[in-house]
């Protein structure tokens, strides 16, 4: 909402000097917040001139110019631009003649672009000035000649300053609105809450008015057979007739740079006046060209598939819950959004009818979403207009046309008036002390109310308070505090920090997030943040967890060539990017374009990382619900767990990928290319951030190298099962997949346009999370001698080293502490097929040092289990 | 290196009975002979100045065939009545040379390992690096410390799904059906619209669940993220992250919402932060108030940022988790994570926080 200054003055007393600037933090402070400053961008010398003489010269490209001698300033006086009274000047307009009032921006000058006047050589004259249009002077888009002051219906003397003569000095502030207080969309609300702010005193324009009831009836019914939410589309509707208007007068300079400060084009006087009193009182009018209506009006709810041709010449149709301006030919208007066009306001009309009517918010809303016509009108209707101003506006608007239009105020007209009466509100004596936190006295709280335009009745100390009628807001005592601290003012609130129980800090789940968060940077991976919004495909691709287990030797081909399966995903009703519709069901898709973008930005070595949820839904499952629960109550206990059972699964997750190198080359070190093994490690700092033991198998996934691909899995134990029971070496109770990590395909990596080897790791945290042991039951250190021995077992090379350490473990038991792979040897001295692991075993005994005979019989208890489980060799 | 001179040999027979039989002519062990060795010795060892020359010298001077070794080892030919003197002669003899000996070892020996090291001098600027440097981002670090003043105030941390039914999103905070904020403009719906679920505009919903899921009284802060359609631009982004705080009990206050701010913005900007509160509306807040910010260092200079929204919390809300608001009250507020890092770090442009690159969370390491 915009806000002259000149006419605000009108309702509240500015003091001289007041600027923009002063008016925005009055008002900011009562909770109307500041947008913006309007100004014309014109400056002086701008003066009304004369037109001594003129003479037509044609040019060699075929146009007339008229070289003018015009009078700036009387007799002899110098001109305001230091210039002589008579200035030469070209002008390329026709539309005037010797005698005519104009406006002469003269040299120094400045208008709207901005476009700086000075004196030039053109058309071979010095050009000393310009005739302005009005389209040049910023007032309206008014150029097919220059102005004509008496087109405004002004005549001043020679000289004057045109300036304030044309309301070109005017500033406006700019304000947003809030949603509850429609009423502020006018000069009388802004005024009002002007008045609070400063303390300066209110007059009420639509208090100075003389409202006249209509003698002879004009026939208007309202028949709402479908009200939305028990609402009737219109409460109030009201009509004036103003007959024998002049459809040639000037709509007035003043109203026309008003006007064009709260951003409205001037258009005729009669639609002008309706817009002017819609600003000026909250109030949207309509002006309907009386002779073109057929009959009386009926308001109704249009019918399915009805036609109606709005003032924008498009043709709509309708649904059956816009609301209808009509007459016998049919709709006229779209209630609250848009006229039509076979009532329309022209320039042979002279008898107007005036419509001031009151509709219901949600109705004008809905319509003016559908039929994306968001209006001035419209706007003022969805957040509620005074009731009680319509006929108000409506005797406005004859009270102008009258004045400005020559009009002449007829008796024919209605009026329709059902609007509620605002019913009181009990407050409580000691509500709102007690709601802010700051002991007001009775008589704060009863100025407040009684300055916003309430009414009281006081009983027993409790105040009924009737708010005004254009608060529809006010609606219960919570809202009449917000008035009361709001009038008082905000910074009057103390400050008193609350006292909250003891809490119990960080869940598990909530510490361990940020220790994994902290670890991965720690080790050389960088957070960042990407957004959820994907292509199906990338779902197709990633987000499916790792396959069903195949048979070793049979899976690679297949593998390699999988055609992506579609994957269960969740498409974004309207999204902004079209190729992304889609919420991952995987971290990766959204980090490989960071990656890439990070590469193309010659940052080639890229270890990033991304926590976040990822969006599951499960195949054949209906989310969401059908019906809302109304707001307001506690669902019910059926209805609170369809809410909770609709959530789509959107379970946390850790994305990593790794391109370039690990370590870069540099003196003495050679490059380390990020591979399979980085994604392993950060996955394991994963492991080792929440504490829970990360076991990696062969895997295969559709994005994944075939043969570069582990599965993640973690060990699920038993509730039943005592942590201290289980050896950390021996086979989990059970396990459950909690990810994957390794290299891409590389043509997954080609469709990212990244390089071939990409490292790639995708953990499910919150199944992680589930098993990090808050209970850990510690092992005794044992502290006697350790016993080192080493292994080389010869085995299939298809046999995993982790597998094959599992059984050693297992087979040496417990004096066992420890057991590494050392070496993968395989070529001279190892069959073909077969592998050469050597593992690092150190044995030592709880309570004595043990023999080397002890050592080397847990060994070969291994040695024993591995080949039986394995068909293993020992290697000498 | 000079050889030093050596007491002459023995008489050709080593027999000590014909040693014995010398020792009325003169002393077997003389002085002399013992001192001149001892002289040459000392002489060797204080020039040797390498281990491997010094090693030379012992073998010389202190070996099996050294003047003091064979003068040592006529020690059995001395007659019993001089055995005493000439074995303190040797014995001194001896250990002096052998002392010198030790103690030119040990110089020696720092000395070179002194020399060793400091040939092992390398360039530590240009150190190669086995790891390379990671980053947290900013936003989840602001998070985290913003979460962090409010734990340590009793608070705790809720959270919520992202994907979230509209009735927590919209209904149950009062929002009306027909509230602008729900048409399509603002929020990411899913398909199909019937089905209600919404990508959240506002962690509020989390507030809610709060609500219904905890005994009161509630003292909750829920950071996170937040989705609205509005297209990437220096100062918009359609994912953001929020935080929002709410606290419900007997007798809260708007007094008390304003202590709660004026703590939270100075333990996160400083103690010379400030509150400003202007009046405002949320339909889930009742009072509601914008909620700005003043700090010296900020951008631009002390001025007041508009940082987010806060108020009393509706009494539709309480309603819709089955709180009396005649018995209950409490207020919340919510504020953006990215605005306080653009206005707190400068961070000029929102592109920075959303693409990505490396270079920009780096630039705070591993803490904000």
């Amino acid at each position: 909402m915009r806000v002259p200054l000149s006419w605000l003055g009108e309702f509240v007393d500015l003091a001289p000097g007041t600027t923009p600037e002063d008016v925005h933090a009055a008002l900011v402070s009562v909770g109307l917040e500041e947008e913006d400053i309007h100004r014309f961008d014109v400056s002086g010398p701008i003066v009304v001139g004369e037109v001594l003489e003129f003479v037509g010269e044609e040019q060699t490209n075929g146009k007339t110019i008229n070289w003018c001698q015009v009078r700036v300033a009387p007799g002899d006086e110098l001109a305001a631009d230091g210039g002589p009274a008579i200035h030469g000047i070209v002008c390329g307009a026709h539309n005037f003649a010797v005698g005519d009032k104009v406006v002469v921006t003269l040299p120094g000058a400045s208008l709207p672009g901005p476009f700086p006047i000075a004196a030039r050589k053109t058309y071979g004259h010095v050009s000393d000035g310009m005739i302005a249009s009005a389209r040049e002077l910023g007032l309206g888009d008014e150029h097919d000649g220059i102005l004509l002051l008496a087109s405004l219906g002004i005549d001043a003397p020679v000289g004057t300053d045109a300036i304030p003569l044309l309301g070109l000095d005017d500033s406006a502030v700019e304000i947003n609105v809030t949603p509850d207080r429609g009423y502020a969309f006018s000069i009388r609300g802004v005024a009002r809450e002007y008045s609070h702010a400063t303390g300066v005193p209110f007059r009420d324009p639509a208090l100075a008015l003389t409202v006249v009831a209509p003698v002879t009836r004009f026939p208007v019914t309202i028949d709402d057979q479908t009200p939305i939410r028990d609402q009737t589309g219109a409460s109030v509707f009201v009509t004036r007739v103003v007959r024998g208007i002049d459809p040639t007068r000037p709509t007035p300079a003043w109203m026309t740079a008003r006007l064009g400060l709260v951003g409205i084009r001037s258009i005729s006087l009669v639609v002008d006046v309706t817009n002017y009193v819609m600003f000026e009182l909250g109030q949207p009018l309509h002006g309907y060209d009386l002779d073109k209506l057929a009959g009386g009006i009926i308001v109704r709810r249009a019918t399915a598939g009805e036609k109606f041709t709005t003032l924008d010449a498009v043709t709509r149709t309708l649904d059956v819950e816009d609301l209808l301006i009509t007459d016998e030919s049919g709709p006229i208007g779209l209630a609250g959004v848009m006229g039509g066009t076979s009532t329309e306001i022209s320039a042979q009309t002279v008898n107007v009818l005036v419509e001031a009517a009151n509709f219901d918010p949600v109705s004008i809303a809905r319509s003016a979403r559908r039929h994306k016509l968001p209006s001035e009108a419209s706007k003022r209707f969805e957040r509620g207009v005074d009731p009680r101003v319509a006929a108000v506006a409506a005797a406005r608007v004859v009270q102008l046309l009258v004045d400005l239009a020559g009009g002449v105020a007829d008796d024919l007209g209605s009026v329709y008036d059902e609007a509620p009466v605002p019913q009181p509100i009990l407050l409580p004596t000691g509500f709102v002390s007690g709601l802010i936190g700051l002991a007001y006295t009775g008589d704060e709280v009863r100025d407040a109310l009684v300055d916003v335009g309430a009414s009281l009745i006081e009983s027993d100390g409790d105040l009924q308070v009737t708010p005004p009628s254009w608060r529809p807001d006010l609606t219960d005592k919570w809202t009449l505090a917000e008035e009361v601290a709001r009038i008082v003012g905000y910074d009057r609130i103390p400050s008193v920090l609350p006292v909250a129980p003891p809490g119990r800090g960080l869940t598990r789940t909530q510490t361990l997030r940020r220790t994994v968060a902290h670890t991965l940077a720690a080790t050389g991976h960088t957070e960042v943040l990407t957004y959820p919004f994907v292509s199906e495909r990338a779902n197709n691709v990633f987000g499916v967890a790792v396959l069903p287990a195949v048979s070793a030797g049979a899976n690679t081909a297949d593998a390699a060539s999988a055609v992506p399966v579609s994957v269960p995903q969740i498409k974004v009703a309207n999204p902004l990017d079209g190729e992304a519709p889609f919420l991952r069901t995987s971290m990766l898709p959204g980090l490989l374009q960071i990656a890439h973008r990070n590469r193309s930005r010659g940052l080639v070595d890229v270890a990033i990382y991304e926590q976040g949820l990822v969006f599951r839904p499960e195949a054949g499952v209906k989310y969401g619900t059908a019906v809302l629960p109304a707001g307001g109550a506690r669902p019910s206990a059926e209805a609170e767990a369809a809410l909770n059972a609709g959530i789509v699964p959107q379970p946390l997750m850790v994305g990593i990928v790794l391109v370039g190198n690990d370590v870069r080359h540099q003196p003495g070190q050679p490059a380390v290319g990020a591979g399979w093994q980085s994604a392993l490690a950060a996955a394991q700092q994963v492991a080792l951030a929440t504490g829970v033991r990360i076991e990696v198998r062969q895997g295969q996934h559709p994005a994944m190298h075939p043969g570069r691909t582990a599965e993640l899995f973690v060990t699920v134990q038993a509730s039943t099962v005592q942590a201290s029971t289980v050896s950390a070496l021996t086979m989990p109770v059970s396990t459950v997949s909690v990810g994957f990590a390794g290299e891409l395909l590389p043509t997954v990596a080609d469709d990212y346009d990244l390089p071939a080897v990409v490292a790639v790791a995708e953990i499910n945290l919150g199944l992680v999370f589930a098993q990090a042991d808050a209970d850990l039951t510690v092992t005794s250190i044992r502290t006697m001698p350790a016993a080192t021995q080493d292994l080389s077992l010869v085995v299939s090379v298809s046999v995993p080293a982790a597998a094959l350490g599992a059984v050693v473990a297992e087979g040496a038991g417990d004096l066992l502490e420890s057991i590494d792979l050392v070496d993968d040897y395989r070529g001279a001295g190892v069959e073909s097929g077969q592998k050469s692991l050597t593992f690092g075993l150190r044995f030592r005994g709880e309570e004595r040092t043990l023999t080397a005979a002890e050592a080397s019989a847990a060994r070969l208890s291994g040695v024993a289990l591995a080949a039986d489980r394995f068909g293993a060799a020992l290697r000498e | 290196m000079s050889v030093p001179s050596v007491p002459p040999e023995p008489t050709a027979s080593s027999d000590p009975a014909d040693a014995a039989a010398s020792v009325s002519a003169e002393p077997l062990i003389s002085e002399a002979a013992v001192n001149a060795a001892v002289d040459a010795a000392l002489a060797a060892i204080a020039v040797a100045d390498t281990t491997a020359a010094l090693r030379l010298v012992r073998s010389e001077h202190a070996g099996e065939s050294s003047p003091l070794s064979k003068l040592n080892a006529l020690m059995r030919s001395v007659p019993g009545n001089q055995k005493a003197a000439a074995g303190k002669l040797v014995g001194q003899a001896r250990g002096a040379a052998t002392k010198a000996l030790t103690a030119r070892e040990d110089e020696i020996g720092t000395a070179e390992a002194a020399a060793r090291l400091l040939a092992e001098t390398v360039d530590v600027t240009a150190a190669a690096s086995t790891w390379k440097p990671g980053a947290r981002h900013p936003i989840s670090l602001l998070s985290e410390r913003a979460a962090d003043v409010f734990v340590a105030m009793g608070w705790e941390v809720a959270e919520g799904p992202e994907l979230e039914n509209e009735w927590f999103n919209f209904d149950g905070l009062n929002f009306d059906e027909d509230h602008p904020a729900r048409a399509m403009q603002d929020t990411f719906f899913v398909e199909p619209t019937d089905a209600h679920l919404v990508l959240r505009t506002q962690t509020s919903p989390v507030q809610l669940r709060a609500l219904l899921s905890r005994e009161l009284p509630v003292y909750v802060v829920a950071p996170g993220r937040v989705f609205r359609t509005d297209e990437l631009d220096a100062t918009h982004t359609p994912v953001f992250h929020q935080i929002e705080g709410i606290a419900i009990d007997k007798g809260l206050t708007m007094a008390n919402l304003r202590g709660t701010l004026d703590h939270f913005v100075q333990a996160l900007f400083g103690p010379e932060a400030k509150v400003r509160l202007r009046p405002n509306y949320f339909p889930f807040t009742e009072p509601s108030a914008e909620l700005d910010v003043w700090h010296p260092t900020f951008k631009d200079g002390a001025r007041w940022i508009e940082w987010g929204g806060c108020g009393m919390v509706h009494a539709n809300v309480l309603r819709s988790a089955g709180i009396d608001p005649e018995v209950y009250s409490g207020f919340a507020f919510g504020v953006g994570v990215e605005r306080a890092v653009m206005f707190r770090n400068d961070v000029k442009d929102m592109h920075d926080m959303v693409e990505g690159d490396i270079r920009f969370s780096q630039q705070y390491g591993m803490t904000v």
